[in-house]
């Protein structure tokens, strides 16, 4: 007898037809929006006369390229005018199609693969598509979440379906704890080390094992968040009792009340302040940001009282955005210069041209901050 | 046709053929980050691997006319300004999936790539824009760099229909499901054939509307 895995179940629930090139068109019940790989696929409907197929399955933000100061000013405050028309270009494209947005004003507004199940627009069970290759992250909700490009954020918005191919599975089963200071990004870095940056190429991975089952939600997204830095376009984690506490009263869940902002991500602000706290950032270090990954998770550390803990350690306390995780704001390195940095991605030059990026934990940045140089977290 | 654009159909291709010979070449690399803050699908060619084929930074409206060419880039040697076959190491089109990036090479003038293995959402995205990636074990494609290392600016022919790529002295029949070779033959508009199965896509929606009504807010 075969079983199926939690991605081929996924798939066998959203398979609306096989086509005859091969591929089947899959249901998408939530898509998620940003200015940067959408505006071609909105201008593409206009020429073709095409309307969304469901405009309330989608839900966009303004994330890559918004700036992380001055945002009291609004679009105003935007120093970069080609920024400044692509998140107007959004805007535009959300109202004369219907597509709900959270702005740039909105406290729900930051980095798409945030604020999905952070509000319970994510859910597990679910198809969700975006066109971005970190949509993986929300396979830690057990939900497809499926990166996409332009053309298919298009095939999205006009039939509601991402026409694509099986991928054959890929187990990755971790046991055992954590040691302290050790965490999923660390996993995330020594698995990529292990099966290599295309170690996945092809392959839904689906991570198992005791060390995820351990793990909090937050962990678990990081984990599935870095899948296709190993190369696979699609990465899960089983539904638990804990996946089911993480969903439980969010505000698009149905039958919700009043959510409290608990645990509103802000895990990895918590374990950064930690290692900062009572400390200060080296002379040697040229600046030192901190980027909440939403409005709300930047809420939520205010009143916990970490932004002053950061403030007094001379870090910046910015407003949430992708920032240097790709350097397409106003955020970025120099030539020569090095970034300890929590994001994915250290393709030469991604963080500006001639900079060089190091990839590690919010333990490992801040104790990078500290020490001025590079160092172990576990002995800060 | 795909939102008004006709995707040009791919039958047969012969062209010069520009090595890249490294891994890993990822779409950050294709087509910083500085040129998606454009709302076209087209206009990227001259930032084609920008980073390495200028010696100063530039931005989306710069005047490509005053910029520094780096003479190390291959796609600044004279050959190779009018290839339009990449040759390429494993992984080729890895990480983001800026559709951009194909945008790029499609601008410059590339209609094949061959490499070992591409990135997935890479290797979608070139299909939805009418080129055609060939995956060839590591061995051939080390011969082909051989090749291009012997003589600059070998050519590559490639005839769809049938699968079959010449490239230098090596004459091969290469892997394309017949649904992508289709669609490239023909230029098909994916949405349109999509679409034509509204009544199906209708009746899984209302279907799934009926037993899981939490998905739709």
């Amino acid at each position: 007898m075969t079983s199926l895995t939690l991605y081929d179940k996924l798939w066998n629930s959203h398979r609306v037809a096989d086509m005859t090139d091969g591929s089947s068109l899959l249901y998408i019940d939530l898509h998620l929006l940003h200015e940067v790989t959408s505006p071609q696929a909105f201008s593409n409907l206009r020429r073709a006369g095409r309307l969304p197929w469901r405009s309330r399955s989608g839900i966009a933000t303004p994330d890559h390229n918004v700036p992380t100061a001055g945002r009291d000013l609004g679009l105003a405050g935007f120093i970069d005018p080609l920024a400044r028309r692509q998140v107007a270009a959004l805007e535009k494209n959300c109202a004369d199609f219907s597509v709900p947005i959270f702005p740039l004003d909105d406290l729900r507004q930051g980095i798409v693969h945030v604020i999905g199940s952070e509000q319970g627009l994510t859910l597990p069970g679910m198809t969700v598509a975006c066109g971005d290759s970190h949509t993986t992250t929300n396979g830690a909700l057990a939900i497809l979440a499926l990166s996409a490009g332009s053309s298919e954020v298009e095939h999205v918005l006009a039939t509601q379906t991402l026409r694509t191919r099986k991928l054959k599975n890929m187990a990755v089963e971790v046991d055992g704890l954590f040691a302290p200071g050790v965490g999923a990004k660390d996993l995330a870095l020594h698995l990529i080390g292990r099966i290599g940056t295309a170690g996945g190429i092809g392959h839904a991975i689906e991570f198992r094992g005791t060390t995820v089952d351990a793990m909090s939600m937050e962990a678990r997204m990081t984990l599935c968040n870095m899948s296709i830095e190993a190369g696979a376009r699609i990465g899960v984690i089983g539904y638990d009792a804990l996946t089911e506490a993480y969903v439980h009263g969010r505000p698009f869940v149905p039958t919700s009340k009043m959510w409290e902002l608990a645990n509103a991500r802000t895990e990895d602000l918590r374990v950064a302040a930690g290692v900062v706290r009572g400390r200060h950032v080296h002379s040697r270090i040229k600046q030192a940001l901190v980027i909440p990954g939403s409005g709300l998770v930047k809420l939520q550390a205010e009143r916990e009282g970490l932004d002053e803990v950061f403030l007094n350690a001379g870090f910046e306390w910015r407003e949430p955005g992708c920032s240097m995780c790709l350097g397409m704001n106003p955020d970025r390195l120099q030539p020569g210069e090095r970034c300890a940095s929590t994001t994915n991605r250290s393709f030469e030059g991604r963080q500006g041209r001639g900079g060089r990026t190091h990839l590690m934990s919010p333990a490992m940045a801040a104790a990078a901050a500290i020490a001025g140089a590079l160092v172990d977290a576990r002995g800060v | 046709m795909r939102g008004g654009f006709e995707m040009q159909p791919l039958t047969h291709h012969e062209g010069i053929v520009v090595p890249m010979d490294r891994g890993n070449i990822d779409t950050d690399a294709l087509l910083p980050k500085q040129y998606l803050k454009s709302l076209e699908s087209r206009g990227f060619g001259t930032f084609l691997l920008d980073d390495e084929r200028y010696l100063d930074p530039g931005e989306l409206d710069t005047t490509p006319a005053s910029r520094r060419e780096n003479p190390q880039c291959v796609l600044n040697m004279p050959v190779y300004r009018r290839a339009s076959v990449v040759l390429a190491r494993a992984n080729f089109g890895c990480g983001s999936s800026r559709e951009h990036a194909v945008w790029a090479l499609r601008d410059f003038g590339i209609r094949v790539l061959i490499a070992p293995s591409f990135g997935d959402i890479f290797f979608t995205n070139c299909f939805n824009n009418g080129l055609l990636p060939i995956r060839l074990p590591q061995s051939v494609i080390g011969h082909f760099f051989a090749q291009c290392r012997q003589s600059h600016g070998v050519t590559a022919s490639v005839d769809v229909a049938r699968r079959e790529l010449t490239l230098g002295d090596t004459h091969l029949v290469f892997d394309l499901d017949v649904g992508r070779q289709r669609n490239l033959l023909q230029g098909l508009d994916n949405i349109g054939e999509s679409l034509a199965l509204t009544p199906t896509i209708r009746a899984y929606e209302t279907a799934r509307q009926l037993s899981e009504p939490w998905v739709f807010r």
